[in-house]
């Protein structure tokens, strides 16, 4: 009984659908209106920006690299949208301006990283710093907003029936890192990379191209989703977005993906995305402060190594005192057991 | 250059670079902000070496061992806050008294990030992202959002940031600043002379090859927390001296000049090489920097994130460009190395 637990907990996307399925049962408990359609789309736009990055997160960590800067990146884009938008240029050209500049600080994360072979907890660091200070250099303390009506609409109304054009993005996005990561050789590349760096080139792949194009990407799509964010709010602060890369790379990590590279699914990343925002929903709906939640997600995010690593080492020690006390074709050496 | 090479080590020449780099940075600003050079400036700087250095001691310790510690910012900010609340409602508490209670508190928070990261084999980056929210979480539910105020702390702790050591030519060595060189001393002290000191750098170096010898890279790290933990919460003290106000955010953002602190200051991201001068070193230029730009009339303070995030990428770029470099050219003239 209990190695069949163990090979259910080891199945670590089944340990979530379970605790998603938990969740949203309560949830639904409490209230009548939690699995009305509008309820769940407001509880997946509300940190919409967030699992949009943690999608390249994880292909990013599954890399074994890091990447802190996502939420710094985010916020510069949407300060360049505001700036440019603030000296007169068309927001439409602003948006246009903001995602390059992403992909450009992804690009010199990248170089650092790939080409110069520096650490990325460390380069992303700096990233986090400074790209951070240049949105402020922007924006300094003022707060931008008075965008025309199409941007603010793009962040807040519905665009393919109820859904808004964020939501839809972000299933577009999913679908198409589910064919990347998964049934592309590409994504076989990502795995064997994060398993092995040394072991992938000596293969033949191309360990700089891939590491810079996650990287590139990475400050792409971070890009997207401040712009995504400065629409949705509605006005733009040299703040916007600070500290978003601890709830990103909490999904990420929740969702099974490996600190150490190599392993993990955006099947489990998706299901841990769930599991967040209902469970901060459900934590809303009894009014738990968002203070709160968030200590939560720290705990959550700790026992999400710590137990199955107390699992892995509780059945090891079963399976020593099995052998101890003897179980069949034992009794060889039962005898010499004292009693 | 052989004497050069016989005398010096890499690590020292870094170290000495990162001295022209401070001193240039002085002589830059001095140039250009109207009365730099007076006590008010060097006051200014070193009472913020000294809350960043004693914290970032600790980081360093926690680095050595090719961990990290993100939770030291919330740490700060929770001693300072609640050893506040407890000294404005006992205004007769003895000062070690006080000082002590804010080195336990800090103790407890390292002693759960030590169990969790050495025992519980949980990664540190994860357990202290952790920790970092959780702590602060702690903090703000416990506080019900109020704030410390200056009027409501002993008249001790108000005078602790501007009581003198000593002055020397109109220079004033504040006692915070005193305290803060003396944890550097005796931590740098430990890491050259003490087996616990040298087990830092071991574990740092190759940690399966320190526990594949038997030494207890579990306990070792584990201690490193705890002591992290620990001078994080005479930072926190240290803090609440300063301010006087304290809020609930107190700290929030410090573990990151506190990392690129020890990063610029030649400490090794990935563990095994670093001393506590150079974390020192690291502290004061970036202080300096931070300090120094909010007086600078030429450019807005805005653009301190901005050079201090470009400064650390700079340091660790010239470690892993320069350094090796220099590291090979030693290795080639078959100058014995002493391995750090």
């Amino acid at each position: 009984m209990w190695s069949r637990l163990g090979s259910r907990l080891r199945s670590w996307e089944g340990l979530l659908l379970g605790l998603v399925v938990a969740v949203i049962a309560v949830n639904a408990l409490q209230t009548p209106f939690y699995l009305r359609l509008s309820n769940q789309i407001n509880l997946f736009t509300l940190s919409i920006e967030k699992i949009i990055v943690a999608l390249i997160m994880a292909l990013i960590i599954i890399n074994a690299e890091i990447d802190l800067s996502v939420a710094s990146v985010m916020g510069l884009a949407a300060c360049v949208v505001a700036y440019l938008h603030a000296q007169g240029v068309p927001v439409a050209l602003g948006v246009l301006a903001g995602l390059a500049v992403g992909a450009l600080a992804g690009a010199f994360n990248g170089y650092w990283i790939a080409y110069v072979g520096l650490p990325s907890l460390a380069v992303t660091l700096a990233g986090l710093i400074g790209y951070r200070g240049a949105a402020r250099i922007l924006i300094e303390d003022r707060s931008i907003g008075g965008f025309p009506d199409w941007f603010n609409r793009l962040g807040q109304e519905p665009l393919v029936g109820p859904f808004p054009v964020s939501l839809v993005l972000f299933f577009l996005l999913l679908a198409l890192m589910l064919v990347v990561l998964h049934r592309s050789a590409f994504g076989r590349y990502v795995y064997a990379i994060g398993n092995s760096r040394d072991v992938a080139r000596y293969s033949g792949v191309n360990v700089n191209r891939v590491k810079m194009t996650l990287f590139v990407a990475s400050g792409f799509i971070s890009a997207l989703a401040g712009i995504l964010l400065a629409a949705r709010l509605g006005s733009v602060r040299g703040n916007t977005a600070e500290g978003f890369e601890l709830d990103i790379i909490t999904m990420v990590l929740l969702g099974g993906v490996s600190i150490f590279g190599g392993s993990g699914s955006l099947i489990g990343v998706a299901l841990a995305i769930l599991l967040i925002l209902n469970l901060r929903n459900g934590m809303s709906l009894v009014n738990i402060t968002g203070n709160t939640q968030t200590g939560v997600i720290g705990v959550l995010l700790i026992l999400s190594v710590l137990g199955p690593n107390w699992a892995r080492s509780l059945q090891e020690r079963l399976q020593r005192s099995r052998r101890q006390t003897g179980g069949p074709g034992d009794g060889a050496t039962r005898g010499a057991v004292p009693k | 250059m052989t004497w050069i090479r016989r005398r010096f080590r890499p690590e020292q020449i870094r170290e000495l670079s990162l001295l022209l780099l401070i001193l240039a940075a002085v002589l830059f600003f001095g140039s250009q902000i109207d009365n730099y050079y007076s006590a008010r400036t060097f006051n200014r700087i070193s009472t913020s070496v000294a809350i960043l250095v004693v914290v970032a001691v600790g980081q360093t310790l926690v680095v050595l061992t090719r961990n990290i510690d993100l939770s030291v910012g919330s740490i700060v900010g929770f001693t300072a806050y609640f050893v506040g609340a407890i000294l404005a409602q006992h205004n007769g508490m003895a000062p070690w008294a006080a000082v002590l209670l804010a080195i336990g508190m800090g103790m407890v928070m390292g002693v759960v990030n030590g169990l969790i990261i050495a025992y519980g084999r949980v990664p540190a980056i994860i357990t202290t992202l952790g920790t970092l929210a959780i702590y602060r979480t702690i903090l703000v539910d416990l506080s019900n959002a109020q704030t410390i105020i200056t009027a409501s702390l002993p008249q001790w702790v108000l005078e602790l940031p501007r009581t003198n050591l000593f002055s020397l030519a109109g220079l004033d060595l504040r006692l915070m600043v005193g305290l803060a060189l003396l944890v550097v001393l005796v931590f740098q002290l430990v890491l050259s002379y003490l087996p616990f000191g040298r087990l830092l750098y071991a574990i740092g170096s190759n940690p399966e090859a320190a526990q594949f010898a038997g030494l207890p890279v579990r306990r070792t790290v584990f201690l490193a927390y705890v002591l992290c933990g620990a001078l994080a919460g005479l930072a926190g003290f240290m803090f609440l001296a300063r301010f006087g106000n304290i809020t609930v955010v107190a700290g929030q953002g410090m573990e990151l000049q506190v990392v690129a602190a020890v990063v610029v200051g030649g400490v090794n991201i990935f563990g095994g090489s670093g001393s506590m001068l150079g974390a020192l070193l690291g502290t004061v230029l970036i202080a300096t920097l931070e300090q120094s730009l909010l007086r600078w009339a030429q450019i807005s303070e805005f653009w301190r994130d901005a050079i201090l995030g470009l400064l650390i990428l700079l340091a660790i770029a010239t470690d892993a460009v320069i350094l090796e470099r220099l590291r090979a050219i030693w290795a080639r003239t078959g100058i014995r190395v002493a391995e750090e």
